[in-house]
């Protein structure tokens, strides 16, 4: 079958649209955590740079801002690893579905 | 050499009198360092295996499309590692351990901006990049457009964005060889000119990536083991770190918190915008989503680069305390005339080369130098081949010949184009030996996320946009960003010369309202657009739209 037919079968598909809202919803939701939680960071330092320095516990020398800006890197990686991992199984696997309804 | 260059505008820009960087020497005024045979053996050495990789990459190397994208036959991993080398920079290393050696805390808010970038490029670009394009961006942004005008502004972005990143490669790569191997500034732009074209030329994109893959995998390797040394010796303790760090260091406590790096909200945001959106912006890190056969392959991709790079940064952080503690003890070893007041030998950019030596002796000190260094190879490779590209196929195969050109013309006009734009970063690295460059690199991301970003995010996305609007928007992105960088205080004040405060825009970066305006423009036009052009393209929607999500009708790069 050729790609233009299996396209307008796809467009007929109302699972076509759920799947791209459902997916798209997702993706934007993911963007609005990461610029939250990004900019909330640089925020912080330019406000309350007090904060940051705080100690983690009486008597230690590490600040709060050090965990945390740590835990910014790691947020990143682990929030791209949880999307991946979604977009490589489940979403996929929707996808893979409604291309081979089209197919038939 | 970029994020260094980067960093030393940045900072110029947000700094007050620059007291952050008071232990960051400017790499713009590097002193020729003793000659380090080590370090020039082992350069060597990776130069020529790298050669002989592109050599065997060269017999691979046909058909336009494996001068492009190695064929589309990278997998998901190694095209991590590819982009990883491909990002990560001399600069993040030197630069990042730097700026952590001389402030402590500020490295670590730096190198957060340089990672979150890639979520950005993973939820909303790898995987229509993906399935909507074949060789560049602009492939991509103009699947439903009029490939004229789209095609001649995506590669005028591609262009500009390559050539400013170019310059500062350059003349990073000059000012490097005088700090590693002891060599002079000429020597470095004319071996990195010719290297890197001979990469280019013979090996195409194979031969880039695996330079690409090799540096990566040197540079962690080496890092990884730097940090693990020093946390060897506090006993894998952080805290126990932090407290010998803050009791030799001069500043005290003062490095366990933000010192004076963000001060101004408005040029923290809009930084932060450009390197947020940048990055999804940039034609040599877009080119690389090409290479790979599937949106699966594509996604993983972007999942390894983020894992390397991220893990990269934290490694930074532990080399620039490691720094401290190693270095500060010892000042006779390492510091001007053995007095801690007069800096780093070499200056603040040397702290993690210093480091090396502290743990690893004078080979490990020659392995880090030829690293560094080589890292400016990688980086170029892939700069030149966007550019490459962007002129051959977008330009002249599909703007000026409509697309009717065989293969193997196409590849001679890519060819061609890497010679001309290798000779044109050697007369670059050359005029701008004595510049302040400082700049380049905030100006390509500046670039990147308000004209190539805004028109790629719209045309995959607003199925109202249309070819004017998108041209426009663009257009107004790209002059606005570039104008308002000169405008603004690194540039203005500390390249061009003016007095302190005549700076006419007064914020670190131009996102902010470049970027705006752009999408503003693009908007605008498309609604207005009530051609017979626009509604074509309007119903042209749909198509892209699923291939876009589904890869469906996609071009298997894929060669063979």
């Amino acid at each position: 079958m050729k790609d233009e037919d299996i396209v307008a079968r796809i467009e007929k598909n109302p699972k076509f649209l759920k799947f791209v809202n459902t997916r798209n919803n997702y993706s934007i939701i993911m963007t609005i955590l990461m610029m939250a939680v990004y900019f909330g960071y640089i925020l912080l330092i330019a406000f309350n740079k007090q904060f940051l320095a705080t100690k983690v516990a009486t008597g230690a020398v590490m600040s709060v801002g050090i965990p945390m800006g740590i835990g910014v890197l790691v947020f990143t990686i682990v929030l791209t690893a949880i999307y991946v991992r979604r977009a490589n199984t489940e979403f996929d696997a929707m996808k893979d579905e409604i291309v081979k309804e089209a197919s038939k | 050499m970029i994020k260094l260059k980067h960093i030393l505008g940045g900072a110029a820009a947000l700094l007050a009198a620059g007291a952050v960087l008071a232990a960051g020497a400017d790499l713009g005024q590097a002193q020729k360092q003793a000659t380090n045979w080590t370090a020039i053996v082992m350069f060597g050495i990776f130069v020529g295996i790298t050669l002989m990789i592109t050599k065997w990459a060269a017999a691979k190397t046909k058909t336009a499309a494996d001068f492009y994208t190695a064929g589309g036959g990278i997998t998901g991993f190694q095209n991590g590692l590819a982009i990883a080398g491909d990002y990560m920079s001399a600069a993040s290393f030197l630069g990042i351990s730097g700026l952590v050696f001389g402030s402590g805390f500020d490295g670590l808010i730096f190198s957060i901006g340089w990672l979150v970038g890639w979520p950005v490029i993973t939820f909303l670009m790898a995987e229509r990049l993906r399935n909507l394009g074949k060789f560049t961006f602009a492939d991509v942004a103009g699947y439903r457009f009029d490939a004229g005008p789209i095609r001649t502004f995506a590669a005028c972005g591609s262009l500009v964005v390559v050539a400013f990143y170019l310059i500062a490669q350059m003349v990073g790569a000059g000012q490097l060889i005088k700090l590693l191997f002891g060599l002079e500034y000429i020597y470095a732009v004319g071996l990195v000119g010719v290297i890197m074209m001979t990469y280019v030329l013979f090996g195409g994109m194979t031969a880039t990536t695996w330079v690409q893959i090799i540096k990566a995998v040197m540079l962690l390797t080496g890092a990884t083991f730097m940090a693990f040394a020093v946390m060897l010796q506090f006993g894998f303790s952080p805290e126990a770190m932090f407290v010998k760090a803050v009791e030799v260091h001069s500043k005290k406590d003062a490095i366990m918190g933000p010192g004076a790096l963000i001060n101004d909200p408005i040029s923290a945001i809009s930084v932060g915008m450009a390197l947020m959106f940048g990055t999804a912006g940039l034609p040599h890190i877009l080119m690389r989503f090409f290479t790979v056969p599937s949106a699966k392959e594509a996604r993983k991709s972007v999942a390894w680069a983020t894992t390397w790079i991220g893990y990269f940064y934290i490694l930074t952080f532990i080399i620039g305390f490691g720094a401290i503690t190693n270095l500060i003890p010892n000042p006779a070893d390492y510091f001007v005339g053995g007095e801690i007041a007069k800096g780093l030998k070499g200056g603040g950019n040397m702290a993690a080369v210093h480091l090396a030596k502290a743990v690893g002796g004078d080979l490990f000190m020659g392995f880090i130098s030829a690293v560094a260094f080589a890292t400016i190879l990688a980086v170029v490779a892939g700069l030149t081949l966007s550019g490459a590209s962007a002129v051959s196929h977008d330009l002249y195969a599909s703007v000026w010949r409509h697309g009717n050109v065989d293969s193997a013309t196409e590849l001679r006009v890519s060819k061609i184009t890497t010679v001309c734009l290798g000779i044109f970063a050697v007369l670059l690295g050359i005029v701008f030996e004595k510049q302040n460059v400082a700049f380049m690199v905030m100006l390509a991301f500046a670039v990147a996320c308000s004209a190539n970003f805004p028109v790629l995010f719209m045309s995959v996305l607003w199925k109202d946009c249309t070819t004017k609007g998108a041209v426009a928007g663009g257009t107004v992105g790209l002059i606005s960003s570039v104008a308002l960088t000169i405008m603004s205080p690194a540039v203005w004040e500390a390249s061009l010369g003016n007095p302190k405060g005549s700076a006419l825009y007064p914020y670190a970066s131009s996102a902010i309202f470049s970027m705006t305006a752009a999408f503003a423009v693009i908007w605008i036009v498309s609604l207005l657009d009530r051609s017979a052009q626009a509604a074509k393209e309007r119903a042209l929607f749909p198509a892209q739209l699923i291939r876009s999500e589904t890869g469906v009708g996609s071009s298997s790069a894929s060669g063979h």
